[in-house]
């Protein structure tokens, strides 16, 4: 399997990353380099194999909906790169 | 004294607190010197010395009141992928410089609940990807260990590297580290000292930067198999934060270390003698199988025959699930927000494309490629098949044995800047690690011997899920037969 750079750059758009024009093309080789060795895979016999979910063999926890944490804006926001009145703060989106 | 004080094993200091032989504030300032001069190792992403001092003397009154905990007074490294309330967690990336948590991660919380002292962050490979440490956006970290006549610069392993450091380089008494494909086991070796990855769900992941959920697990590094069964204790515990985690009571896990394995079952298995697998590893294997047979353990060979695909399992698995998770950073909520963008879709990738470095782009394009439309089949739901029969392998070999003796690493530490060019030379650093981690099985790396030029080198032991007793009890043997003395260079 190998990918090209357009392949990578339409990747990297997909995972919203800005990508150096000259890097494009390393990646693509280091890539290809990469998901040639995890073609080996296809040669295991998987019919009927149910995929794995999780290891942990254990039903999932529920419990009620309710709100048990939260009241303090301040603490949510004081990591924000930029907020103001008790908002995140990004660049316009509606016209 | 000073020194005295840094080179005694965290149950050696335990009981020297308790016996009064000197205070929580004498132990913790030996400890603070030892990081402010072994900063060149670069261990330390955040030094937290004023916090460690405060909570000395905290401990010092406690002890004083007879309220001593199971922990009180002993400082530890803790791995900057915990969230640490007010303090730096940067997971090693450029994305979190600067971030603050307003919470504490909950293995990190019941350290302290018990007594223990946080002397600083460690250091880690970029988001826990690496082998090496040198992903990390802080620069990379140097083991303290040379070779023989030989002044190169190795790495101390990753992820957990930095913490590694600090506990050979004699910095803290132990540390917490996290594994998801090896990351505490192989920097363990890599430093010669004891690391356990517990069984997945026993430790809360709440808290901590996430890399690959259905693998990552949090566990402690230390100097001895005793030490790591004391923090381990308190690291563990149901947390209804996290809904992996299980709710099962937690053993005295040091209660388990009773030095007997007469009629223990031994399995190796054959499918770990892989090829180029240097000569001194082998032997240094069966010298492993020798001591437990010494001991009266049986050893049987075994078969764990999809072993040579967990590798490349791991590396579609880890990946897709470190695409999904790593969506949060944003520049929106918390870290560093990129320059150049007149929308919020180019906000969004200046800030991951400045924000992440290479190893974790790779693994962010890797792992969006394989979920992407049309390849999902093919490399995601593939690689969760063949994980399920490597679970199967090791469901089969319980039957027979009780627990597995290997090699952690195919090699001992190499040169910092060795195989950066080459990722998945790499990868095959954690050839012997990743399968347990893929099935979610307990893991412990202690040091068993040295290199011919003088590095250590360690013997992994798994057990049954949940079955850590059985894996600390067989490593007490080992470890008592090694009698592994050896010193990094940096303490001579």
């Amino acid at each position: 399997m190998s990918v090209d750079k357009d392949t990578v750059a339409h990747i990297a758009k997909l995972a919203r990353l800005r990508m150096d024009p000259e890097k494009t093309e390393a990646m693509a080789g280091e890539l290809s380099q990469i998901l040639g060795w995890i073609e080996q895979l296809q040669e295991v016999d998987t019919e009927g194999v149910a995929p794995m979910t999780s290891v942990a063999q254990m039903k999932l926890p529920l419990r009620e909906d309710e709100v048990t944490d939260g009241g303090y804006p301040e603490d949510v926001l004081r990591n924000a790169p930029e907020s103001l009145q008790g908002f995140y703060v990004v660049p316009k989106v509606v016209e | 004294m000073t020194s005295e004080l840094t080179r005694l094993t965290l149950a050696e200091a335990r009981d020297a607190l308790a016996k009064g032989d000197f205070s929580a504030r004498e132990l913790t300032e030996a400890h603070v010197s030892a990081m402010e001069a072994a900063r060149d190792l670069n261990s330390f992403i955040v030094e937290t010395p004023e916090k460690a001092l405060e909570g000395a003397d905290e401990a010092d009154k406690r002890r004083a009141k007879g309220e001593a905990r199971t922990l009180e007074g002993l400082p530890l490294a803790i791995k900057d992928l915990f969230c640490t309330r007010d303090v730096q967690t940067t997971a090693g990336s450029r994305i979190l410089e600067g971030f603050a948590p307003p919470y504490e991660s909950t293995v990190t919380q019941k350290l302290w609940d018990d007594g223990a002292l946080m002397l600083g962050k460690t250091n880690l490979d970029e988001f826990a990807m690496g082998s090496s440490n040198m992903t990390s956006y802080y620069g990379g970290v140097e083991n303290p260990w040379k070779r023989e006549g030989d002044n190169h610069k190795l790495v101390p392993g990753g992820s957990s590297g930095g913490s590694a450091t600090a506990v050979a380089g004699r910095l803290a008494l132990g540390a917490t580290g996290t594994d998801t494909g090896g990351s505490i086991r192989q920097p363990a070796a890599f430093t010669g000292i004891t690391g356990m990855k517990p069984t997945y769900g026993r430790c809360s992941r709440w808290g901590i930067v996430a890399f690959a959920s259905s693998l990552d697990q949090a566990g402690p590094m230390a100097r001895s198999v005793r030490d790591c069964a004391l923090l381990l204790r308190s690291m563990c515990g149901h947390d209804p934060k996290d809904s992996t985690s299980v709710d099962m009571p937690v053993p005295d896990f040091e209660a388990a270390l009773t030095g007997d394995v007469r009629g223990l079952r031994v399995g190796i298995p054959k499918e770990y003698r892989v090829d180029g697998m240097s000569e001194e590893i082998d032997s240094l294997w069966q010298q492993g199988i020798d001591w437990l047979k010494a001991a009266g353990a049986e050893v049987h060979d075994i078969s764990l025959p999809h072993t040579q695909y967990a590798l490349p399992t791991y590396y579609i698995i880890a990946p897709a699930e470190a695409s999904s998770n790593l969506a949060r950073y944003d520049g929106v909520r918390y870290g560093q927000r990129g320059e150049g963008y007149d929308n919020l879709e180019q906000m969004y990738e200046a800030t991951r494309g400045t924000g992440f470095g290479d190893e974790v782009k790779r693994r962010l394009l890797i792992g969006t490629y394989v979920l992407s439309a049309g390849y999902y089949d093919a490399y995601y739901n593939k690689a969760r098949q063949v994980r399920s029969l490597i679970a199967q392998d090791f469901t089969k070999a319980y039957e027979a044995v009780d627990v597995i003796l290997t090699p952690t690493a195919p090699s001992a530490a190499f040169a910092m800047g060795d195989k950066m060019d080459d990722p998945v030379a790499m990868y095959l650093n954690d050839v012997f690690t990743v399968p347990a981690s893929l099935a979610g099985l307990p893991g412990v790396s202690l040091p068993a011997g040295l290199s011919s030029d003088g590095l250590p080198l360690g013997l992994q032991l798994l057990g049954r899920p949940f079955d850590e007793e059985t894996v600390l009890r067989s490593a007490g043997v080992l470890e008592e037969a090694a009698a592994f003395t050896a010193e990094p260079a940096s303490l001579s």
